[in-house]
């Protein structure tokens, strides 16, 4: 068993368990998560799952969904630093998709007042559970990543229909943010900040 | 059985369908055609076992593989930061300017295709261009915009 | 050439009679075929220099030696004679007669040709007197100049694989790694890893099926920097040497080349050298009758500056996308395939023969007390003697700019020099004096890096090279995370913004901000490093950021959006000159008659001002 500290919580953990997974045991549901999704490959692409970890008297962020508990490691998952970094991430991902509902409760949770990026549109936020999904649960590989940087994007090859699609539906299933979409009241690009399925939990009692 | 002449075949051949080599065998495929067609990618697929949304993303993930035909002149600017310093920018906005078209991209009478790289190591040179592989070096929007119009001259085409 | 080679000793009589076989040639002259004398036409002087050898029949006499890159790029093609040393620079084909007439025939030196230091005028008649030379400390450049690279003998000749024959026969592999960690050898890729350390812990990791690699990391990506293809081009075995003498100290069994796509002559040399040490039985089954086994592979990139990330360059290699993933669990416990896992860049590959060959004491003795050695940087840009140096750790940017480099050229002021590529920083005129060593260079907020240095001066503008390497990245980024993908894309909205005139202070703000998320939250080093070159220019040239947002200005004159050409009607003479070659027709006026520029029809692409001859097009 390993040792280690959560949120002033002295906790156990098996070898091999992630933080991520160690906090969820324990009850402590402050680490928001988009491209984690249990059954499937662990991505840590989407990093909003970061928390802060103290070990040998130094403080680092890492994604809380791939990072393995490690004896006497203190890690806090609600930190103001981590609050600070998951906001940023938040606001990048309304950016360039801001009509998702997943993203807009988000939002009102972190206490975002105001989208201060540039607005791009892509109804995407790359976070491959959908490539995930048809690939290792659906067995299919009929979408894939293409692309690189900025230009990444998911898709069929040659964007053509894959002869090894089923229309099984799963990766609409999984997604995140394709199929909610946020009613709120506002124009394209604002928050909507008034729904009352979106609990606030900023601030929430600090303990740095 | 006759045996399969198809380039990609042969030059899976070559390199034993070994996964490892899959980005040589793409470039050698590359040098084929002069770009990845997609027949060619789905036969390398098939080929190699590789499932196609694998080999799709591989092929435009690097920078190296083209899946649009390239042009009979190719203009390669060298956007390296030694470069960048010495105003390559200007060249890159003098040939997109006269080209009309974008990096990556080839006119659509398929006689110019317009590249950047990053660095080609020969910053002494710099700016440089790459005109049909003859390296010029020191180059100015001015001397770009020459070196174009004699080429666009040689094909009979007015830009 | 040879056949297989079962012993030390039967490497040993080879090397004397490959060295009684070079006595008899009075002279050689080593003719540069890096990549820079290439596209200088190096190719044409050798074969004029060869024509002329055969026409006075003294082919037999005199060597010509198309060897690796010498460094000395700006001055290119560059000619050596040895034994004299003698330097020629700037040789075109027709040169070819005259040189071999009084140099090779007679023993005179052509001025004209010699190297010219312009500052006091004075000629220099000997490579290792030229100043760009002398103070260097080329422990791992001087074969390039010496050898040909596609032939194996030169490099046996001058000792090469004479430390792997002391590796394999005379020390264990734990005495291999602890010479190595005695000579301080630290990765030369950029971070600066102890690489005793990372081969322990690979030697010391389980492999289940008993299959252990090392990798050689070729991709050099820097734009800017190409130390490593000229070590690749120039003197492959070295890299050889070193891999093969890693592999027994490691306990692998297999290695791999990963080189970029864009140094097709590196992959020919490369591939030749490992053709020619294979058939010599250095490599392979059984090496020297040593009972070791090791073969080398060579894997192409596909151009992919991520492909630098040890393991995007792994997944590059099993074929797959070359993107990073998480390593909490170390590569060098599972790495390529899954199996335990070494990688070092060439140039580390590279000092390792040296080590061995000539002691860890001897070595350690260069450099500082935490980093050994040498470094090997590629001095660009606005520098006067752009090219290869290799320098003792210690020495100050000072004194590799401005003693080695000669300065800047054209006469501008000094601003800053940015090293570490994309991931590195720009450093002032105020911190010149700091020494070149891994952990100053992070203090001042860049790094080390692979190698590149680029130096700028007055006309290059700050904001605009945060925004470049920000570009740059953009594109170089594998997109996987968020916070480097988009944050990236925001980076660049906010500082197109602001090279154009149109941001605001609070944007300047949001900038930092955003960097800050970048650096702590990204997947990999990419990522992690990737606001480097922001934050460093924010730190050292932030008012040049306020000259943009406030004044909407560019002292450096580069910013499109902020500057105007005009024309001084008392200097221009009417020549028509700017107005023919203005693509979009902004220039107005006749001939003889003082022109101006319609500003409306203007795209400040800069041609009237480069091809003015009187200086009358102004820039504002």
């Amino acid at each position: 068993m390993v040792n280690l500290i959560i949120d002033g919580q002295h906790v156990q953990a098996e070898e091999g368990w992630t933080i991520l997974e160690t906090a969820r045991y324990y009850g402590i549901d402050t680490i928001p998560t988009l491209c984690y999704r249990e059954g499937l490959t662990t991505d840590s692409s989407c990093r909003l799952c970061v928390v802060e970890i103290i070990s040998r008297g130094r403080s680092r962020l890492s994604a809380s969904c791939s990072y393995p508990v490690q004896e006497g490691i203190e890690v806090r998952t609600n930190s103001r630093r981590v609050r600070q970094a998951r906001k940023i991430i938040i606001e990048l991902l309304l950016a360039s998709c801001p009509n998702s509902k997943t993203l807009q409760c988000l939002a009102s949770q972190y206490g975002i007042k105001e989208l201060r990026f540039k607005v791009e549109d892509r109804g995407c936020i790359l976070c491959g559970l959908c490539v995930r999904m048809c690939k290792e649960q659906m067995q299919a590989g009929a979408i894939g990543f293409f692309n690189r940087g900025v230009d990444r994007r998911v898709a069929m090859p040659f964007h053509v229909r894959s002869d090894v699609c089923r229309e099984c539906g799963a990766c609409l299933y999984i997604c995140p943010v394709c199929e909610l979409q946020c009613r709120g009241p506002r124009e394209p690009g604002d928050l909507c900040n008034g729904c009352f399925e979106a609990i606030r939990i900023d601030p929430f009692p600090s303990r740095d | 059985m006759e045996e399969d002449v198809r380039p990609e075949v042969q030059v899976m051949e070559r390199y034993g369908y070994e996964r490892s080599y899959l980005i040589s065998i793409l470039h050698e495929v590359q040098k084929e055609y002069q770009y990845l067609p997609e027949q060619a990618l789905r036969n390398v697929a098939a080929g190699m076992g590789i499932s196609l949304v694998d080999i799709y993303g591989v092929a435009t993930f690097f920078k190296a593989f083209s899946l649009k035909p390239k042009g009979k002149h190719s203009i390669v600017l060298c956007m390296g930061t030694a470069c960048h310093v010495r105003n390559s920018r200007g060249l890159l906005e003098e040939a997109r300017r006269f080209l009309g078209i974008e990096p990556g991209d080839t006119t659509d009478d398929l006689l110019f295709s317009l590249d950047t790289v990053n660095c080609l190591g020969a910053c002494a040179l710099g700016p440089i261009a790459v005109i049909d592989g003859e390296y010029h070096g020191q180059m100015t929007p001015a001397k770009m915009e020459r070196l174009l119009k004699k080429l666009a001259k040689e094909e009979g085409v007015r830009k | 050439m040879k056949g297989s080679l079962s012993s030390p000793k039967d490497l040993n009589e080879y090397r004397k009679s490959i060295q009684s076989t070079k006595k008899k040639f009075e002279k050689v002259i080593s003719v540069c075929g890096g990549t820079g004398c290439h596209a200088q036409n190096c190719v044409q002087v050798r074969e004029e220099i060869s024509r002329e050898l055969d026409e006075r029949l003294l082919s037999d006499k005199v060597m010509v030696k198309f060897t690796g890159c010498h460094g000395f790029c700006e001055m290119g093609p560059l000619v050596v004679i040895h034994p004299a040393g003698i330097l020629y620079v700037k040789v075109s084909p027709s040169d070819a007669q005259r040189i071999i007439e009084s140099s090779v025939v007679g023993d005179s030196v052509i001025d004209e040709l010699l190297y010219k230091d312009v500052a006091t005028g004075k000629n220099f008649e000997k490579e290792q007197d030229v100043p760009f030379y002398s103070k260097q400390k080329r422990l791992l450049l001087a074969m390039n100049g010496m050898i040909d690279p596609q032939n194996i003998e030169d490099y046996i000749a001058q000792e090469g694989y004479s430390a792997l024959v002391k590796a394999l026969f005379e020390m264990s592999p734990e005495e291999i790694i602890k010479e190595v960690e005695i000579a301080g050898l630290r990765g030369r890729g950029g971070a600066g890893f102890p690489t005793a350390n990372k081969w322990k812990a690979c030697r010391r990791a389980r492999a289940r099926d008993n299959i252990k690699y090392i990798l050689c990391n070729a991709d050099e990506g820097d734009p800017g920097a190409y130390m490593d293809r000229s070590l690749l081009e120039g003197n492959p075995h070295a890299v050889i040497e070193g891999m093969i003498i890693g592999a027994y100290a490691i306990g692998a069994t297999e290695g791999f080349v990963y080189v970029r796509h864009e140094y097709p002559l590196a992959v020919e040399n490369l591939l030749k050298a490992l053709e020619q040490a294979r058939q010599l039985g250095l490599l392979g089954d059984n090496i020297l009758g040593s009972g070791f086994s090791f073969d080398i592979k060579v894997s192409v990139g596909g151009g992919a500056f991520v492909c630098g990330e040890s393991t995007a360059l792994m997944a590059s290699i099993e074929g797959r996308i070359g993107e990073p993933r998480v390593k909490h669990i170390h590569t060098a416990e599972k790495g390529l395939y899954n199996r335990p896992t070494n990688l070092n860049n060439v140039e580390t590959w590279a000092n390792v023969p040296i080590i061995i060959r000539e002691g860890a004491e001897a070595y350690a003795r260069i450099g500082t007390e935490k980093s050994r050695g040498t470094k090997i940087f590629s001095l660009v840009g606005k520098v006067r003697n752009t090219g290869l140096v290799e320098v003792p750790m210690g020495i100050t940017l000072r004194e590799i700019i401005f003693d080695i480099g000669g300065g800047m050229a054209n006469g501008k002021a000094f601003k800053a020099v940015q090293t570490g590529g994309p991931s590195g920083g720009c450093i002032p005129e105020s911190m010149l004096d700091t020494p070149v060593d891994f952990e100053r260079l992070t203090e001042v907020g860049s790094m080390m890096g692979s190698g590149g240095m680029i130096v700028m001066d007055e006309s290059t503008c700050m904001v605009d090279i945060a925004r470049y390497f920000v570009d740059f990245l953009c594109e170089e980024s594998c997109g996987k995370c968020v916070p480097c993908r988009e944050g990236l894309k925001q980076m660049r909205f906010i500082l197109d913004d602001i090279v154009s005139g149109r941001a605001t202070g609070k944007q300047l703000e949001l900038l930092k901000e955003l960097a800050e998320v970048v650096r702590d939250t990204s997947l990999c080093g990419l990522g992690q490093t990737a606001p480097n070159p922001v934050l460093s220019t924010i730190k050292y040239f932030e008012d040049e950021y306020h000259e943009h947002i406030e004044e909407k200005r560019c002292r450096a004159g580069v910013c499109r959006d902020l500057i105007e050409y005009q024309i001084d009607a008392d200097k221009c003479t009417g020549c028509l000159r700017c107005k023919a070659q203005c693509p979009v027709g902004a220039v107005l006026g006749e001939k003889e008659k003082p022109h101006h520029i319609d500003l409306s029809k203007c795209e400040k692409c800069g041609i009237c001002y480069e091809v003015c001859e009187f200086g009358a097009v102004l820039r504002k």
